[in-house]
């Protein structure tokens, strides 16, 4: 069988001494900031990109995705233990998994959380390997025309998933793609924005912007809170659960997998959306809804399960298509294309070893990270103890080390600080800034496409909708707009992220 | 009557506004082409527009929208905190990372009402001691570690 054939290779390559110890370390770097609140998954692979030149490319991606699903593993934790968030995919399971703390059942929550996350780790690698190649398949036959309708596909539904308002998500991500047009166009070697700074002229900084909109401006965001987080890390007694709590919570888990696992192929999906989702799911087939936000299991098993099928899924639409769906695949891409390879459809035919090793490896990385969260979890609640005080500078020095590696360049941190300052303004505003990372990623790839397109039909601007795939896309990138201005659905929309 | 109801959608509207008209002031100067052939600044014309029209757009919901949140900035921490990191960039290459580090960390760590000076002094110390270690030895980057004339 292929399939068994692929996943063989994908262990032979995941289990080589090197591979495993960078999948480790990635997991226990991810499940660090997971843990710690404030610092997320996007500001350290960033960080931590440089870092990875050097590497394989298989094994910089196995690392770096190791931080990416670790942290929604040890967001989890602070999450039960201190009622605060560690990430933003972990919000959801604050609601019940605290309440779960307080009755005493800290250690049933934890336990239910990583055991959930590893049922769907395990589920979620079994469906990148079962659908990863037919839409590999399908993307080959895309032409210009064809990604363009993708990426404005890619760009609207991130829209429409995005936390807060339609329309300043919209703004950031004409803002983002703008951005992205910093530097020298392609087509023309034209260079645009650059204010004749040759630091520019190869685009404005991934890392350094990162840093600035999400670190710096964070960070200045989180100060301005007078009262630190109290750490309230509750005894744990036994970190099993009763029969009554596994039959009440593996059905859930399950839901919340299959919930991981649509939303994550979503552009703008992944692990957040996945664990709101899969609450708000939860809670309407209870029996008896009133015991969520009261210590219902259910409400970890079923969040704690998306979000990290969520998280690994998410991985599907970037290496298959070349799309990152949001903010953290962007990275990836960026990872990958320092290694000179272009991701995309080609990548499981010209790098098999580098596509199914990474698959493979997620689920070593669960196995991993189920060991270090349930036995090691006393290392963890220590860590919580560390005051935010000592831990916000050395945030701030990795980043502003991190920001000029990328191109042993301080220019780079100039660039961190004006982004941090303009972050700060966009968060007060209420501007999330995911969106206009996504459009600074997938601006070149848009107005090459676009330009490309239009070239081949000499001007036919209905190119984009004689072509079937192209106008599939497009019919279903305009539903989801009109749905979006709907009254009704924008009601629910609100409520669905207010519950937060 | 209030004009602004809802400052924050009202000022991120006129933030997105004074982007596309930099975008366009800029851009002027790009050949635009044509539809088959565009020119450099075809595309970035397409947003700057974009940009104003939905950024003016969103101010008048600001004007007349509900349930506005009124905005209080707190400066002082984001200036103390972007002022560290300009001192690490300015300090690195004159006195190296070790000094940089250490100002950076103890003017960083002030942005915070808990401030300790002196927790604030050893956590620097230890961190540049660290950074250098990390980042120079270790992982080659090519950063200067101590002033000039210490002779390093």
């Amino acid at each position: 069988m292929e399939l068994l054939d692929n996943l063989l290779l994908g262990f032979s390559i995941a289990v080589t001494p090197v591979n495993l110890l960078y999948a480790f370390v990635g997991c226990v770097i991810g499940t660090l900031i997971g843990v710690l609140p404030g610092l997320g998954p996007v500001a350290t692979i960033a960080m931590l990109l440089p870092i990875t030149y050097g590497l394989e490319p298989v094994t910089a991606l196995i690392m770096l995705a190791g931080i990416y699903y670790g942290a929604s593993y040890g967001g989890s934790t602070t999450a039960i233990l201190v009622n605060l968030p560690g990430e933003m995919s972990s919000v959801i399971t604050v609601l019940d998994g605290h309440q779960m703390a307080k009755q005493g059942r800290a250690g049933a929550a934890l336990c239910v959380a990583a055991l959930g996350s590893f049922l769907a780790g395990t589920i979620a690698t079994m469906v990148i390997a079962a659908f990863a190649p037919p839409l590999a398949e399908l993307a080959l036959k895309f032409d210009a025309a064809e990604y363009f309708s993708l990426m404005v596909l890619g760009l609207i539904s991130a829209i429409a998933l995005a936390h807060g308002s339609v329309l300043k998500a919209i703004l950031m991500t004409i803002l983002g793609l703008l951005l992205g047009m910093v530097g020298t166009d392609v087509n023309s070697g034209v260079t645009r924005f650059t204010f004749d700074r040759p630091e520019l002229i190869d685009g404005i900084g991934f890392v350094a912007m990162t840093m600035g909109l999400f670190a710096f401006a964070e960070i200045a965001v989180n100060l301005e809170r007078t009262a630190g987080p109290g750490i309230v890390a509750d005894r744990i007694s036994s970190l099993w659960i009763t029969w009554q709590e596994f039959k009440q919570s593996f059905p859930a888990a399950l839901r919340g997998t299959a919930v991981g696992s649509i939303l994550g192929i979503l552009p703008g999906g992944g692990a957040t959306l996945s664990s709101f989702a899969s609450y708000t799911l939860e809670k309407k087939l209870a029996k008896d809804p009133s015991r969520f936000g009261r210590g219902a299991i259910e409400g970890v098993a079923g969040p704690e399960s998306a979000n990290n099928a969520g998280a690994q899924i998410s991985f599907v639409p970037m290496l298959t298509l070349g799309i990152p769906s949001n903010a953290v695949m962007a990275l990836m891409v960026g990872a990958l294309i320092i290694h000179d390879i272009q991701p995309g459809p080609q990548i499981m035919t010209k790098t098999p070893e580098l596509f199914w090793g990474l698959i493979a490896s997620m689920w070593v990385g669960n196995a991993i990270l189920v060991i270090l969260n349930l036995p090691l979890i006393g290392l963890w609640v220590k860590l919580l103890s560390v005051p935010y005080r000592i831990l916000y500078p050395l945030i701030l020095l990795c980043c502003a080390i991190g920001a000029f590696s990328a191109n042993n360049n301080m220019f780079d941190v100039w660039v961190a600080i004006g982004f941090g300052f303009l972050g700060y303004i966009f968060l007060k505003l209420g501007c999330e800034p995911a969106p206009l990372l996504l459009g600074y990623i997938l601006g070149p790839m848009l107005e090459e496409n676009l330009r490309r397109a239009l070239v081949l039909s000499r001007g036919d601007y209905t190119v984009f909708f004689t072509r079937p795939i192209s106008a599939t896309m497009l019919l279903m990138a305009l539903g989801l707009l009109i749905l979006m201005i709907m009254p009704a659905i924008r009601a629910k929309r609100e409520t669905v992220f207010q519950e937060s | 009557m209030q004009l602004i109801r809802n400052p924050r959608d009202f000022y991120a509207g006129l933030l997105f506004v004074a982007f596309g008209i930099a975008a366009l002031v800029i851009g002027q100067s790009y050949p635009v082409g044509t539809a088959s052939r565009m020119g450099p600044g075809y595309f970035p014309r397409v947003l700057g527009i974009l940009l104003v029209g939905l950024g003016a757009f969103q101010s008048l919901l600001g004007m007349r929208g509900r349930g506005g949140v009124p905005l209080e900035w707190h400066w002082r921490p984001l200036f103390i905190l972007l002022a560290s990191v300009a001192l690490f960039i300015l300090l690195t290459s004159s006195l190296g990372l070790i000094v940089a580090t250490l100002v950076l960390v103890f003017v960083a760590s002030a942005a915070s009402a808990e401030f300790r000076w002196r927790e604030a002094l050893i956590a620097g110390a230890v961190q540049g001691m660290a950074a250098a270690a990390l980042f120079v030895y270790a992982l080659g980057l090519p950063l200067p570690v101590w002033p000039p004339f210490f002779g390093g």
